[in-house]
């Protein structure tokens, strides 16, 4: 009897503490409080004074060493479609009729957010999060499953569909290798003629956005898309109409996508060690009172 | 021999440029300057200053309140209303060519005060935004090869001209 009780006591208490600790830990890592790295860097890009030159593709092109396009880069008639990126451009630019007269380019690429879906979704941790801000990945330990591809708010990890024996994610890595680890800006910042792309300290950046806003109101949106989205990028922009209206998804969630599943995940380690050992032993105890207590009780009755 | 002569004949060619840019306007405003900053893709511009400066007059439109004109934003005029003409006027004297090196992003955050000029674009953008706004406000030329005509390492790397993808993508409906 004794020896049960305590082990009763003992299931409480595991339960209780495991709850505890659960719930610390929960908090300790909840959604979106990583703030970044404090030196991570960023682009601003503004929207209004982009001419759709495709400079910035056919600088990313050769950075890279990406694959021989299929039309040449000053040619317009790719505007016809909108495009997204592909395993032979990690930036594209898209064309976007806002008003009767007016249109407006976007260019698309990796917006290197501060706690990314892609690198949460890899279960071969081939993602990093560089202090410099870029999101590389390492392709010897990529295995191809593509989590990242669903996980990714912004659809950009592409896929070497055309390479059978291989396939890899292929996306814009900030130009990390070549540029960005030694303090440089990444080749399509810098052969933009409008300087449509600001690279500087994200912090900086932030700060540089809302101030363009403050000096030009009538001009732009008041709103720094990616200061918040999905718990921050390090690229982010200004535009002149509303986000929605030049593809970006304006409804886009403010905490980082990890949070839609950490509570639960959380929760998964503490059921597979505490519950079996709970229940078993609930179960015990159940199963012996029943056995035990039925003697007592008949003889109480007696 | 003939690079020698080549060479003279540049010279002569740039002496004679530099004597009639500075007599027509007096010291210091040139008829023609060249803009070379992004030869490594497109040949140089010979802008025609002059003209433009026919045409518009106001040298305030493009050179802000450096040469003494008249300031009207509101912003600049807090300080720059009568500050005068300054012994820099050129866009590469204050527009700087790397904007984005690790020192010139310090200067940038370093400077005080720490509330103007912080935004600055850099010279290629400042030509860029500054011509080809104008250009389509007045409807003047607006195309890239327009103002410059592309080179082969502009050809080499927009995958043009002789550098041209050599198998375009058929289209889906072909294989059918």
């Amino acid at each position: 009897m004794i020896e049960r009780r305590d082990f009763l006591k003992g299931c409480l208490a595991c339960g209780v503490t495991a709850a505890t600790v659960s719930v610390a830990s929960g908090k300790a890592m909840a959604a979106g409080s990583f703030e970044g790295y404090p030196d991570a860097m960023g682009v601003l890009v503004d929207l209004t004074r982009c001419v759709g030159c495709r400079s910035c593709e056919a600088a990313c092109n050769a950075e890279q060493k990406l694959p021989e396009p299929d039309l040449a880069f000053d040619d317009t008639s790719v505007f016809s479609d909108k495009r997204r990126t592909t395993e032979k451009a990690y930036t594209v630019v898209n064309k976007y009729q806002v008003a009767d007269k007016e249109t407006l380019f976007r260019k698309i690429q990796c917006n290197h957010c501060t706690e990314p879906a892609c690198l949460s979704s890899c279960f071969v941790n081939a993602y990093t999060k560089t202090k410099e801000g870029a999101v590389i990945y390492n392709a010897k330990v990529c295995v191809g499953c593509r989590n990242c591809m669903i996980a990714c708010p912004f659809n950009i990890p592409a896929y070497s569909y055309s390479s059978p024996l291989n396939p890899l994610v292929k996306k814009c890595i900030f130009c990390y290798d070549t540029r960005l680890k030694d303090g440089k800006p990444p080749a399509c910042v810098d052969i933009c003629p409008q300087q449509v792309m600001t690279f500087g300290r994200r912090a900086d950046l932030i700060k540089l956005g809302h101030d363009r806003i403050q000096a030009n109101p009538a001009k732009y949106v008041d709103k720094l898309y990616g200061e918040k989205a999905v718990g921050g990028t390090s690229w982010m922009y200004l535009s002149s109409v509303d986000f929605d209206k030049v593809g970006f998804d304006g409804h886009i969630q403010n905490e980082p996508i990890i949070s839609n599943v950490k509570d639960f995940l959380g929760f998964v380690p503490m059921v597979l060690s505490i519950w079996p050992a709970l229940f078993t032993g609930v179960h015990l105890l159940a199963t012996k009172n029943k056995d035990g207590h039925h003697d007592h009780e008949e003889g109480d009755h007696q | 021999m003939h690079a020698v002569k080549r060479q003279m004949i540049l010279g002569v060619t740039g002496i004679l440029m530099m004597l009639v840019s500075s007599v027509c306007f007096g010291a210091g405003i040139p008829d023609k300057v060249t803009i070379n900053s992004i030869q490594k893709y497109y040949a140089p511009v010979s802008f025609n200053h002059a003209a433009h400066i026919n045409k518009l007059k106001d040298c305030g439109l493009c050179h802000h309140h450096t040469t003494g004109a008249q300031v009207t934003d509101p912003n600049c005029a807090r300080c720059h209303k009568n500050s005068g003409a300054q012994a820099v006027v050129s866009c590469k004297g204050c527009h700087t060519a790397e904007p984005f090196t690790p020192e010139a992003l310090k200067q940038q955050r370093d400077q005080q005060p720490p509330i103007y000029h912080r935004d600055k674009p850099g010279l290629k953008a400042a030509y860029h935004i500054s011509c080809l706004g104008c250009h389509e406000k007045m409807h003047g030329p607006t195309g890239c090869q327009d103002c410059h005509k592309r080179n082969d390492g502009g050809d080499a790397i927009f995958k043009s001209g002789k550098y041209a993808p050599k198998a375009p993508a058929k289209p889906k409906a072909a294989h059918h």
